[in-house]
């Protein structure tokens, strides 16, 4: 498969995953917070101070419709991400071409 | 596993701060080796998946969950030091705008996630490849034995800390047997994840999976070998 196709189809499969698939998640306390509760310092834990941000707990603050609202801010936290690391790791590569050979213009299997 | 602020105490907290600080700042450098043209638009998507993965919280049972990590996908994807910086920027991203995980606990999660995550991970990944047949099909079964003691290892190093500053007046062992119980059981979760992923990937571009590196050379001369 061709780079940018390649690519665009790892874009798609995050941000359908963080966008829609998201709303299915398990809404059950993770492990770590599970065990705070049972163990006794889930009481410890204090609000963040980022906790009135637009995005606070993957909810689009303005956004009624829960499904919206949070793939809303799955989308918004993919591109984030894909910015800050895509953009951090195209500063520090290296200039010089790679020595392996470019598979460009293989067209293999899909994903 | 995301540390919310007050579990751990300033200083344990300032300590891991100075961990991570340490180790991103040397993965900056060190990933240079792992990055050119090809690679490090990966970085980035790699980054964006573990983030939209990470909001899957799958069900382990009596009312818990757990969710990827990411650590061992991202080394074996992208390469170690590069691991290191993508699962940093979305702790970053998740504790800065999503309010997951705290801003004084940031240092822990980076520690906890994007360092003993990625190096139990990879080392794991390279010690299993090592044994395994020098092919392609060894990359995926070798970072899902990587990504399923990555998980347990991570929350034994939270025990640890919690040992050393823990806000709360809990016995240890009671949090080590609990934690790494159930981070087992989310190791799994995290295996079958790495295991689809990487080896996804691998079927489709192995020449961009970091951990496959030097199997495609050998590939290569093989076919010819056969051919001549």
């Amino acid at each position: 498969m061709r780079n940018r196709r390649f690519f665009a189809a790892f874009l798609l499969v995050a941000l359908l995953v963080a966008g829609v698939a998201s709303y299915y998640a398990s809404s059950h306390p993770d492990g770590l917070e599970y065990v705070a509760g049972k163990t006794g310092f889930l009481d410890s834990a204090e609000d963040s101070p980022t906790a009135d941000s637009p995005l606070a707990d993957y909810q689009t603050s303005g956004v009624d419709n829960e499904r919206l609202s949070g793939g809303l801010a799955g989308v918004v936290g993919v591109l984030l991400v894909l910015g800050i690391a895509g953009g951090l790791a195209w500063g520090v590569r290296r200039r010089t071409p790679a020595e392996e050979t470019v598979a460009d213009d293989k067209d293999e299997a899909t994903v | 596993m995301h540390v919310p602020d007050g579990f751990l105490d300033a200083p344990t907290s300032v300590a891991t701060g100075v961990v991570a600080a340490g180790v991103v700042g040397l993965a900056l450098t060190k990933a240079r080796n792992e990055l050119d043209d090809r690679t490090a638009p990966m970085a980035g998507l790699v980054a964006a998946f573990v983030f939209a993965a990470q909001m899957i919280n799958f069900p382990v049972g009596a009312g818990t969950s757990g969710h990827l990590l990411g650590g061992a996908l991202a080394a074996v994807l992208v390469g170690p030091w590069t691991g290191v910086l993508c699962i940093s920027v979305v702790l970053l991203v998740q504790g800065l705008f999503m309010a997951d995980g705290g801003i004084t606990a940031l240092g822990t999660n980076i520690t906890l996630m994007g360092v003993v995550g990625v190096a139990t991970g990879w080392l794991v990944f390279a010690g299993v490849r090592a044994v395994l047949p020098k092919k392609l099909g060894s990359i995926a079964p070798a970072a899902a034995v990587g990504a399923l003691l990555s998980v347990p290892v991570a929350a034994t190093v939270f025990t640890l800390l919690f040992a050393i500053g823990g806000q709360a007046p809990v016995e240890t062992g009671k949090v080590f047997t609990a934690m790494v119980g159930w981070h087992l059981l989310i190791g799994v979760g995290e295996a079958v994840v790495t295991f689809l992923v990487v080896g996804s990937v691998v079927a489709a571009r192995p020449d961009l999976v970091h951990g496959a590196r030097g199997l495609l050379a050998g590939r290569e001369l093989e076919i010819r070998k056969v051919a001549a």
